[in-house]
């Protein structure tokens, strides 16, 4: 039977399809692409941190290493990992729609992340970058290294993220299937819409204050360097604007996800659609006023620490109302533990460690404390990696029979899990105790006492990568060679899973007209 | 397409009031205001965006939803410049009492 994977052939019908599922593979490829350099990069930062002293690279290089870690994962993995890989495949097929509203710019988005990621990689070739991904002023306008071609590459890499928010959003509002009114659509597609309005409203910051820092750089413009009559706290303003918003662009559809994936393997309907749906939107909404918490020890006024450490706690309600209800669905559900729902369980498990120790940063004494310490990197993996990952690699194993038609290995599936999730706490709760102990971040070398913790954590790395080796290796095996898919192999209840699997090239053979709740 | 008598005069009127305005901009200018020079000129500033918005861009005419979104991203403007400015003016008033 034709479907949208075997319809066409050839490289040029990849290359310029407006498909969104096509378009979808393409940014999974992308995006595993960069998520292997990007973790290439921090398996050098730990093997360099084994032991103490410089051993494998110097200071300089340590910095770049550093430097382009966090770039590559937050720019080319994270941001673009759920929404633009997932939430391309998907959230058509979960609203009954044909296609995204904008095909053409669709694709348009996925060649402005790579052109912005080879605009940002060639300035390894230029000597390297070493300011660490926030580019923080004034120490990046003044450093010699090429900052440039990456800002410019993050600047058109923020117009892939914007024209796809801005398409999922009409989509959502023009595309809906007959009879999918906005309360029955599936929890992934509200998640997809809170993280849209993100998107369209923060990415443009962060644009413009990559092109200012860019003007200050070239053509010496004081708007935040103090040497020329600028502010660098300003930046720091600006910059947090967009990027801790973009903390919610990464895990708030990893937490649609989750919504979908608990559901499916509890055999339940969701417990509290309204309350998860109104905390997708609070959590987007309060995102915006929140930024100063990252900057309470940089010379921001302790009035406005004040109220930004208040207002951050405010994250904590929404956060805490999808939590309880996730586990509220689970309560008497038929529980099955196939690997997507292990990653689900990952994602509870790890985002609550996450998320309190991020409460306990929002408390400003506490945070001046452990400003810059290996805590405040333990936080932020549990976070990101333990959250968004999970979410990704979640989503990724429930829907990759719709996908490719064809089941994974099930035991793989759950050992790949195993490795990566014991490899992520032995990884990074050392870092919490190092964190604790004073044990700043961003350094080549440290003190004696740390090298313990450091050797386990490092080990722990190692774990990881086996973790994703297994599971990538059998992904792809299964891609080509795994057990045929029914339409619907977990018994699901949305849109996508009444398409065939993989779907044809427009989706369903007949318009689907939505009678039912989301999940009934 | 056809222009209506009526929308013409009505965007005749937008543009002479924005011509009025740009030479109250001008002459505002020539006013020291002390630290309400800025406020001045953005108070004259938004009158004038608003109405090319309004008449211009049609916001006053197109569907509620359009003007809706305008204010989200305004407000979201607004919300950059409160605590930005809130940080600085605080950071002023520390450091002066200091």
């Amino acid at each position: 039977m034709s479907n949208y994977l075997n319809c066409k052939k050839g490289l040029f019908s990849w290359l310029f399809t407006r498909d969104h599922k096509r378009i979808a593979l393409l940014y999974m490829i992308t995006v595993f692409s960069f998520f292997i350099v990007g973790g290439f990069f921090a398996l050098l930062i730990r093997l360099e941190l084994f032991k103490v002293g410089e051993t494998i690279v110097n200071s300089a290089f340590y910095n770049q290493l550093m430097t382009y870690h966090g770039a590559v994962m937050i720019f080319m993995v994270i941001i673009p990992g759920i929404p633009a890989f997932l939430g391309n495949f998907v959230l058509p097929l979960q609203i009954g729609a044909k296609d995204v509203a904008f095909p053409t710019v669709n694709l348009l988005s996925w060649y402005c992340l790579v052109i912005g990621a080879f605009v940002t990689l060639t300035s390894l070739f230029l000597g390297g970058v070493d300011t660490g991904w926030t580019f923080y002023t004034p120490y990046s306008i003044e450093t010699g290294t090429a900052v440039i071609p990456v800002v410019l590459g993050a600047f058109i890499m923020g117009f892939s993220s914007i024209l796809t928010g801005l398409n999922f959003i009409v989509t959502i509002h023009q595309l809906r299937a007959p009879g999918m009114s906005f309360f029955k659509m599936p929890l992934f597609v509200w998640s997809l819409y809170s993280t849209a309005i993100i998107q369209v409203l923060a990415t443009p910051v962060l644009a413009i204050t990559l092109l200012l820092l860019v003007a200050e750089r070239v053509l010496k413009v004081g708007v935040f360097d103090p040497a020329m009559g600028g502010d660098p706290i300003l930046f720091q303003h600006f910059f947090w604007f967009y990027s801790h918003p973009a903390v919610y662009i990464m895990i708030l559809p990893a937490m649609g996800v989750i919504s979908e994936l608990i559901c499916a393997f509890s055999r339940k309907r969701i417990f509290g659609y309204k309350a998860l749906v109104f905390a997708s939107l609070g959590i987007a909404v309060v995102s915006f006023f929140v930024w100063g918490h990252h900057m309470y020890v940089s010379g921001q006024s302790e009035w406005a620490g004040i109220v930004f450490s208040v207002l951050t706690m405010l994250v904590g309600v929404p956060t805490a109302v999808k939590i309880f209800n996730w586990i509220a669905t689970m309560f008497r559900g038929s529980l099955k533990f196939d690997t997507p729902f292990l990653y689900a369980l990952g994602f509870l498990f790890l985002f609550l460690i996450g998320g309190v120790t991020g409460y306990m940063l929002a408390v400003l004494p506490f945070d001046v404390h452990v400003h810059d310490t290996y805590f405040v990197v333990a936080h932020f993996h549990y976070v990101m990696v333990g959250g968004s990952i999970m979410g990704i690699m979640g989503g990724f194993y429930y829907w990759f029979p719709k996908m490719f038609g064809r089941l994974y290995n099930e035991g793989m599936g759950q050992l790949g899990f195993a490795l990566i999730f014991i490899g992520f706490n032995v990884t990074f709760f050392p870092q919490f105790i190092l964190g604790i102990n004073g044990m700043p971040r961003r350094y080549a070398d440290y003190k004696a006492p740390y090298e313990a913790l450091n050797q386990i954590s490092t080990v722990g790395s190692w774990l990881i990568a086996l973790g994703f080796i297994v599971a990538f290796t059998f992904l792809l095996w299964a891609m080509f060679k795994g057990r045929k898919a029914s339409a619907n192999p977990w018994g699901a209840k949305t849109l996508e899973w009444q398409s065939s699997s993989p779907p044809p090239h427009e989706n369903f053979l007949e318009t689907p007209v939505v009678t039912k709740e989301a999940y009934e | 397409m056809s222009i209506d008598n009526s929308s013409f005069k009505t965007n005749l009127s937008v543009l002479i009031a924005l011509l009025i305005l740009t030479v109250i901009t001008v002459l505002v200018a020539q006013v020291d205001f002390g630290i309400f020079n800025a406020f001045f000129a953005m108070l004259i500033a938004g009158i004038k965006g608003a109405l090319v918005l309004m008449y211009f861009m049609h916001l006053k005419y197109d569907e509620k939803i359009y003007s809706l979104i305008f204010g989200i991203s305004v407000f979201f403007v607004f919300v950059l410049y409160f605590f930005s400015k809130l940080d600085i003016i605080t950071r002023i008033i520390q450091t002066s009492v200091l």
